[in-house]
């Protein structure tokens, strides 16, 4: 199966975003990632969603549906810049806290936070970066993790942007997908 | 226009302001602030007290369906909002325009498990087409005129404001001067020019065109647009369930229903065709059999406001996304001449002659009926004969149907001119749907008469709302009771494919003449066919709503079928009643 990222536009209501996510549960799709937070434009929230399914073309139609929603498109295939965060807690002795450190750094993370027997990485990159550090890490212990989830931008000047939405006031086509 | 109101109040005008004329619910707790100022609207806003909120739920889609204005209920916080939810749900299959108002716990106490609190937001949130938590009085004025534009706008569908009583009962001046803020929602009326001069290109290139009709047409009020582009181009018009009364059965034109229980000839025509034109239907698979093998030698255009419904069950070549009355109109307007349509039109006619041929070998309405002449029992086709014979002689009618054989019957049976007459729960399938929507029709229309068709299983499930007929005068509803004894569609169901394991589906049920009596309406037993006549002129004559009891032979089938999840290919056409 394929993995789809889908990035949304919608207005910041409550429910919103349930209403969103719950198309996707309405037919058993798994959400394996999913980055909702403030976009440029006020009022308007930006979520990028990653799912796994062979076919996204009808869910991405509905989500047009939703009242609420401003804009959806599937960035799968585009040229984006694709960014994560983790933060992960890394058990240390004083034998490998320097290792640890040293490795850190080669992926470009940060050390925030350092206990006698634990250090906090934060750690930012493609989705596939983060992965490939989590496995550097791993052998040394993690005691805790949280990743962000992908959020995602297409690069260029094809802008996703909330604005021209809401200062036409209601005057913009939407689910215009085929028209 | 200064003065202070409660938010009760406030949401009384709002109702005004959007035209209501009458809403149909049952008052409690956390709904009583607005009853209580509802009495001082009473003039204008008419309150229709129902037995049960699935009731009024389903009188206001009757209203909504039968007007195309939008239709209002009411129920209060927990119980009266969740007995909302099956009509809610039915309205968002039929794109029916419904606005439903519940009360909701103080919003000090919501989430915390109050009395009769209920999550009614989350509960209708995937069957509503939107739907808003109120908890502060300043945001009544707003959400009352976004939910009536989204309501009514668009595809149609429901709509659900859930108010705490605390909004309802604080105070303040409201301010009347909002603005919708909808930037995601934008119906495209307009289809694309581009495409619709693609669809006449694909129309003309056609051997064996057909239009195909839904809802959409109805909702649109294109019924002229649509007559005017099957007369210019010649082509068979076929109607869907919902498109029954978009496209008139005596028209020459007009070929008749596709589907399960659609005729031999016009699922056979659909298997030929080489072009199909939908116009403001989705493919619903109750019309299309098994998708996969729907139509297979034809390019689909497909006309429909809601961009998801485009490409959803059937593969498409041109969609055209857009009001079904303005991409007729635009198709009309892009048609080329009269000259260069004469080749369409004689393939046209040719595939009609065709058409018609498969007609008359196959089924013909006709056929069924015409029935034996045994006079010891009622063949239910006897009881469609007489009613499409006798309404169309009255006229001025419209027919709410309830789900089931009976309903397949009279979508089969009735001979269907006008829309807005046939009213029936598709999507959804709501047993119980017909007495309260024919109330809701009644009262929208009561110079008219508004028949309802209903099986003893569905009858059973909403009789109640007779009482509510005689509490508000009502006079104009005529119940048809189609009375086989039995939950007869999963029985007939159960003998083609289980062996005739009759599990759960025989049914008894009160003497539903005497039970309509005791409720104050009349009541009439029929058990012969040559009683029909009789008791429907009767129903006619007297002056107030009626209820007739027609006792039918218990085990006839529905026919032709297309067993569930075969191709309308392959259709079951053997009747063993004959
Ligand atoms: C609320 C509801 N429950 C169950 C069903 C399933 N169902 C579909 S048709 C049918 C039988 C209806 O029986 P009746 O009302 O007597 O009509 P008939 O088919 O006999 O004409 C049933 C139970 C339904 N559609 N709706
Ligand atoms: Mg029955």
């Amino acid at each position: 199966m394929k993995k789809h990222t889908i990035v949304a536009l919608m207005q910041d209501q409550p429910g919103a975003l349930n209403r969103a996510v719950s198309l996707f549960r309405r037919r058993g799709y798994n959400i394996a990632s999913l980055a909702v937070g403030h976009s440029e434009t006020p009022g308007i929230s930006r979520m990028t969603l990653v799912v796994e399914s062979d076919d996204v073309e009808q869910v991405v139609k509905q989500l047009y549906r939703l009242i609420d929603v401003v804009k959806v498109s599937d960035v799968t295939d585009d040229p984006t810049v694709d960014r994560e965060m983790a933060l992960t807690k890394v058990h240390t002795t004083s034998a490998t806290r320097a290792e640890i450190a040293t490795l850190a750094d080669i992926f470009d993370a940060k050390v925030v936070d350092v206990s006698t027997n634990t250090m906090i990485i934060e750690m930012t990159g493609t989705p596939a970066k983060v992965d490939n550090f989590v496995e550097v890490m791993r052998p040394f212990g993690i005691k805790e993790m949280m990743r962000t989830g992908r959020i995602a931008m297409v690069r260029g000047t094809n802008t996703h942007r909330g604005a021209e939405y809401v200062e036409s006031n209601g005057h913009v086509a939407t689910g215009a997908v085929l028209n | 226009m200064s003065e202070e109101k409660t938010g009760a109040q406030i949401m009384c005008e709002a109702l005004i302001r959007e035209g209501v004329e009458v809403m149909f619910g049952i008052p409690g707790g956390a709904i009583m602030p607005f009853y209580f100022a509802m009495w001082e609207y009473r003039d204008q806003l008419r309150h229709v007290l129902c037995r049960h909120e699935q009731g009024a739920g389903h009188a206001a889609e009757g209203y909504a369906r039968s007007t195309g204005k939008v239709g209002v209920c009411i129920g209060t916080s927990g119980p009266g909002a969740t007995n909302l939810v099956t009509p809610i749900a039915d309205a968002m299959m039929d794109s029916t325009p419904l606005v439903a108002i519940t009360g909701q716990v103080s919003s000090a106490v919501l989430g915390k498990d109050a009395f009769q609190e209920t999550d009614i937001t989350g509960i209708t949130m995937p069957i509503t087409k939107h739907n808003y938590l109120v908890k502060r009085i300043e945001d009544l004025p707003w959400v009352f005129k976004e939910a009536f534009h989204i309501a009514s706008t668009g595809r149609p569908g429901p709509v659900l404001i859930d108010i705490t009583k605390d909004a309802q009962q604080a105070r303040m001046v409201p301010d009347w001067d909002v603005k919708l803020n909808l930037p995601g929602y934008k119906p495209n009326y307009q289809g694309n020019r581009k495409q619709v001069r693609e669809a006449i290109r694909l129309l003309m290139s056609a051997c064996k065109p057909l239009i195909m009709v839904g809802n959409g047409v109805i909702m649109s009020g294109a019924t002229e647009e649509l007559r005017a582009l099957a007369e210019r181009t010649g082509i068979p018009v076929i109607t869907t369930l919902h498109g029954i009364g978009a496209f008139p059965e005596d028209h020459p034109l007009s070929i008749g229903m596709p589907g399960m229980h659609g005729w031999v000839h016009v699922n056979r025509a659909i298997q030929e065709c080489d072009v199909l034109l939908n116009i403001g239907g989705r493919f619903d698979d109750r019309v299309t059999g098994k998708a996969s093998t729907f139509a297979p030698n034809a390019r689909v255009i497909h006309i429909d406001i809601d961009p998801s419904e485009i490409g959803k069950n059937v593969k498409v070549t041109v969609p055209i996304v857009g009001d079904a009355r303005m991409v007729i109109s635009a198709l009309l307007e892009e048609m080329p001449d009269r000259s260069e349509l004469a080749t369409l039109h004689s393939h046209a006619s040719d595939w009609m002659e065709h058409i018609r041929e498969m007609q008359a070998t196959h089924q013909h309405k006709q056929q069924y009926i015409a029935r034996p002449d045994v006079p010891m029992y009622l063949p239910p086709h006897d009881v469609y004969a007489a009613l499409t014979r006798i309404v169309n002689q009255h006229g001025n009618y419209r027919i709410v149907t309830d789900v089931g054989q009976h309903q397949m019957w009279a979508a089969q049976l009735i001979d269907w001119h006008r829309p807005r007459t046939h009213i029936t729960s598709g999507g959804a399938g709501t047993m119980g749907f017909a007495v309260p929507a024919a109330m809701g029709a009644a009262i929208a229309h009561p110079d008219e008469t508004i028949w309802a068709i209903c099986g003893d299983g569905g009858f059973q499930m909403t009789n109640q709302e007779l009482a509510t007929i005689v509490q508000e005068g009502i006079k104009n509803v005529k119940v048809a009771i189609i009375n086989n004894g039995y939950l007869g569609m999963v029985r007939q169901w159960q003998e083609l494919f289980e062996n005739k394991r009759y599990s759960g589906t025989p049914l008894s049920g009160p003497d539903f003449a005497r039970l309509a009596e005791a409720y104050g309406v009349r009541g009439i037993t029929v058990e012969h066919t040559d009683e029909v006549a009789d008791a429907i002129n009767t129903a006619y004559e007297y002056d107030g709503s009626v209820v007739i009891d027609f006792r039918v032979e218990r085990e006839v089938n529905v026919f032709p079928m297309v067993p569930q999840g075969k191709s309308i290919g392959d259709m079951i056409t053997e009747s063993p009643i004959v």
